[in-house]
């Protein structure tokens, strides 16, 4: 078989993760570099690695910890991650009080919202991602969960 | 993750090595603020070594740049990468900084 029949050496190939984390900040960078690594061996671009996945997936982790969950000791905060050769999905699960996503979402690029020390984390998870999804969890635990999108490029 | 400080003439340089996110910002802040109440006035914020920035580290170099000038002094940033640039053009926080592309310029810009 020439060389350019053989299969991608990604082909095929699903990668699935769930990491269970306190409601403390100090986790957030490890947490990326866990679900950043895949991607990188499924051979998403580089810009991807550097900003889309690092910044959305940091912004939906500062929202589960300190929004919902307040930085509890007692809640705790799940991430599931599947990686394969077309997209990233990424849910993050919060025990906190439930939320409308859409309408927390700001206008950062807005004048009168330009000079704001916060305000730009749903905004920029919704740029930088490809689908931004909240939706309720059924079952036992109360909260929310969100559910980021990344088409690999 | 660590920030370093020095001063070239008059102007304090900070490094920011690693991540700027939720988790290492209030140091960040704490630290350009104990200059400034020293008296410092101008300030360079060097990102040549810097991978990602959230938005929580977006909010800090906003806090500072408007404590800055209240104090009558300038906060300037040097070295972003394209990703970096991306993430200010996308906040239009790029039209609120003076941004240079290398720390030689910035340190000239004063």
């Amino acid at each position: 078989m020439a060389a350019s029949q053989l299969p991608s050496p990604h082909a095929g190939l699903r990668v699935s993760l769930q990491v269970d984390i306190p409601s403390d900040v100090a986790y957030i960078e490890r947490v990326v570099d866990l679900v950043r690594h895949p991607c990188a061996e499924l051979a998403f671009n580089k810009h991807q690695l550097a900003l889309n996945v690092p910044v959305a997936l940091s912004e939906a982790l500062s929202n589960a910890i300190l929004r919902a969950n307040n930085e509890s000791p007692d809640k705790r905060v799940r991430v599931r991650a599947e990686v394969d050769t077309m997209r990233l999905v990424v849910e993050i699960s919060d025990e906190g009080v439930h939320f409308d996503l859409e309408a927390k979402t700001l206008d950062a690029t807005d004048a009168a919202n330009l000079d704001r020390e916060d305000g730009r984390g749903l905004f920029l998870m919704r740029k930088l991602m490809d689908g931004v999804e909240r939706f309720d969890v059924s079952g036992q635990l109360s909260g929310n969960v969100v559910r980021l999108t990344l088409t690999r490029a | 993750m660590s920030f370093s400080i020095k001063k070239q003439g008059e102007i304090v340089v900070v490094d920011v090595e690693g991540q700027l996110i939720v988790g290492n910002r209030q140091e960040l802040k704490q630290k350009v603020l104990d200059e400034l109440e020293r008296g410092e006035k101008k300030f360079l914020i060097d990102f040549a070594q810097t991978g990602y920035i959230d938005s929580s580290g977006l909010g800090v170099l906003v806090s500072l740049s408007k404590k800055i000038r209240e104090q009558g002094g300038e906060l300037r940033l040097a070295n972003l990468n394209d990703d970096l640039r991306t993430l200010f053009e996308l906040t239009k926080l790029d039209t609120l900084f003076q941004i240079s592309d290398t720390r030689e310029r910035a340190l000239s810009s004063f």
